[in-house]
């Protein structure tokens, strides 16, 4: 037996350099733009151009702080408005969405109620309408009742969120017997004690990627707040970084703010990236229920 | 315990599971239809109508319709998204399969790192990823002029028109590749391993291990991501829209049906028709999934 399995290693061995090169290879593909941005936010406008280490490399100018210090005066200091936005369009609008699918999650998965299949199949159909095609139906229900323009048009559609619902669901049919449930109202728990102090507690992972997804899903927004917002003092951080984009692009004549295209960027990237490292065994986990058939 | 009772505790049951499973799903439909149902209802009803100067709104049926798949702008920009998707996807999937597999194969700390920088991009916002890669293709910003000179060449210029298909393909690639790997490697987990150890045993090779077991055990996985990707592709937007300001001559206002119905919206000031265009978007992409979806049906966890 020993020795069947140590044949069979040595047979996988010639692949291990492969392999390895692959990852090596693909690794470097990925993390190149990062690197790029870290060593980018750290120059001033000229060091972009023609800083001394090349584009790969730091400048012998370290400008991270003038930049982040320009960032606070810059247009008034708009750009930490743009990014408390962001933070305010992802968290709540994340928070009330993940609220919203773990309760029709639940619903879904654990009361047999009239009409339920169907409900659910129109719910799995939802996950194949495009949600950019919904972009400018929205804006034209927005103007019609006076509320494109307010931070209300980028907040409520966002707390649709039919993956999160079919993710819940999926969830709660495989990890929450029926058992525990029916222990508890036959100890006198009302449904909404039930739900609240049994199914929840046992929820947790799930309820986690749901949340982690669906900030992720406002904090990426663009098309949305891009057709609905003109005021630039209720931008996301992602509408604000591209008007810069486009006015430094614009040529002679504009301001050219490439400095804090960089910098902006890269400061506003941080704490995504750090939640997904630091969190990573709930979202595994929860990509996982819905990557399973049920 | 009498039938009748047990009847009758049943019936009070469902009762009560009508009561609380709409109770648990109303919040539920209640966005589903006002931000959902409401707005492709009343894109509907507007894409009806044609507004001219002279005569005001009018109803003019289908009109608006016919008018759009005889439009070559939308039809040129309907036939570039589903050119992206013929190669996006099998580009992203492919390499998402592969590296999933090797990830799995493989129990070293070079791997298990490898699957956490892999799916980094995925933290970062598309606009964020697209500004990035922006500048990089730039002649003046990006690296390639100095890689390539190494070798005493010019780089190609990716935001030309020639450039610009590569160009958007690597940032997509580049941008979900992980994403992808993720869900695989996920469902990849899942297989229980005694399966592999008789194959090994019967003498298969690990790259036959891999072809013949695993990507077959998850083929539910990989309609689902195939299905994304797809629908994620036909509304291609963010990036070549924010790419667009460093390649103005590559990338034309109208170059995807999305990019055009905002530009009918805001440039032209054309709201029905950019509401005909949105509905047809949608529609043709849900066509486009189901049809995939019936073509793959046994495998689709999706589907029934």
């Amino acid at each position: 037996m020993l020795k069947e399995k140590d044949a069979a290693r040595r047979i996988a061995q010639p692949h291990r350099v492969g392999s390895n090169l692959l990852l090596i290879v693909c690794i470097i593909y990925f993390l190149m733009p990062v690197w790029w941005l870290v060593v980018a936010a750290t120059k001033s406008n000229s060091g972009l151009f023609m800083g001394t280490g090349g584009s790969l490399w730091f400048d012998k100018h370290f400008a991270l702080f003038d930049n982040i210090k320009e960032l606070s005066t810059y247009e008034g200091g708009i750009y930490w408005r743009w990014l408390l936005n962001s933070f305010l369009y992802a968290f709540v609008g994340g928070l009330g969405a993940t609220i919203i699918s773990v309760m029709a999650g639940y619903g879904f998965a654990k009361f047999r109620f009239a009409g339920r299949n169907a409900y659910f199949d129109i719910v799995l159909g939802a996950l194949m309408i495009p949600t950019t095609a919904l972009v400018i139906p929205t804006f034209i229900l927005m103007s019609q009742i006076g509320m494109n323009d307010t931070l209300w048009a980028v907040l409520l559609p966002s707390l649709l969120s039919p993956f999160g619902t079919y993710l819940m669901r999926v969830y709660c049919t495989g990890s929450l017997p029926d058992e525990m449930l029916e222990a508890a109202r036959v100890d006198g728990a009302g449904e909404i004690r039930t739900f609240i102090q049994v199914a929840l507690p046992i929820m947790t992972p799930a309820i986690t990627t749901v949340f982690l997804l669906s900030v992720v899903n406002c904090w990426n927004n663009y098309f949305l707040p891009q057709v609905v917002l003109a005021d630039t003092k209720l931008f996301p951080i992602t509408v604000g970084l591209t008007q810069w984009q486009a006015k430094s692009n614009a040529g002679s004549g504009s301001e050219q703010v490439w400095n804090l295209i960089t910098s902006g960027a890269f400061i506003s990237v941080i704490p995504l990236v750090l939640a997904f490292l630091f969190l990573q065994k709930y979202w595994v986990s929860g990509l996982t229920a819905g990557a399973v058939k049920e | 315990m009498s039938a009748k009772y047990v009847s009758a505790k049943r019936r009070r049951r469902l009762s009560k599971d009508n009561l609380w499973g709409w109770f648990f799903t109303l919040p539920f439909g209640i966005v589903f239809i006002v931000f959902l149902v409401v707005p492709l209802v009343y894109a509907f009803y507007v894409s009806l109508f044609t507004y001219t100067q002279v005569r005001g709104s009018v109803f003019t049926g289908l009109e608006n319709y016919r008018r759009a798949f005889s439009d070559p702008i939308f039809l040129k920009g309907m036939g570039r998204v589903v050119i992206y998707t013929l190669v996006m996807v099998p580009i992203q999937l492919g390499l998402a399969l592969i590296l999933a597999l090797v990830i799995d194969s493989m129990m070293t700390r070079l791997a298990s790192a490898s699957r956490l920088l892999f799916f980094l991009p995925y933290a970062i916002p598309v606009v964020i990823g697209a500004l990035m890669w922006g500048f990089i293709y730039s002649k003046n910003l990006g690296p390639f002029t100095s890689i390539f000179a190494l070798f005493g060449r010019q780089p190609p210029d990716f935001l030309s028109t020639n450039g610009i298909f590569g160009a958007l393909v690597n940032m997509v690639t580049w941008q979900w590749t992980g994403y992808y790997m993720v869900i695989l490697y996920s469902a990849l987990r899942a297989i229980p391993h005694d399966l592999y150890e008789s194959a090994r045993l019967d003498g298969a090779s690990e790259l036959q291990i891999a072809v013949r077991i695993k990507t077959p055990m998850i083929s539910s996985s990989l309609v689902m991501v195939t299905i994304f990707s797809l629908i994620g592709t036909l509304q291609f937007y963010t990036e070549p829209m924010v790419l667009r300001n460093n390649a103005n001559s590559a990338i034309p206002p109208e170059y995807t049906p999305n990019m055009y119905a905002q530009a009918l919206a805001f440039n032209y000031n054309q709201i029905n028709y950019s509401a005909t265009i949105s509905f047809a978007l949608g529609l043709l992409v849900v066509i486009f999934s189901v049809i995939f979806m019936r073509v793959t049906r046994k495998q689709s966890g999706l589907g029934d």
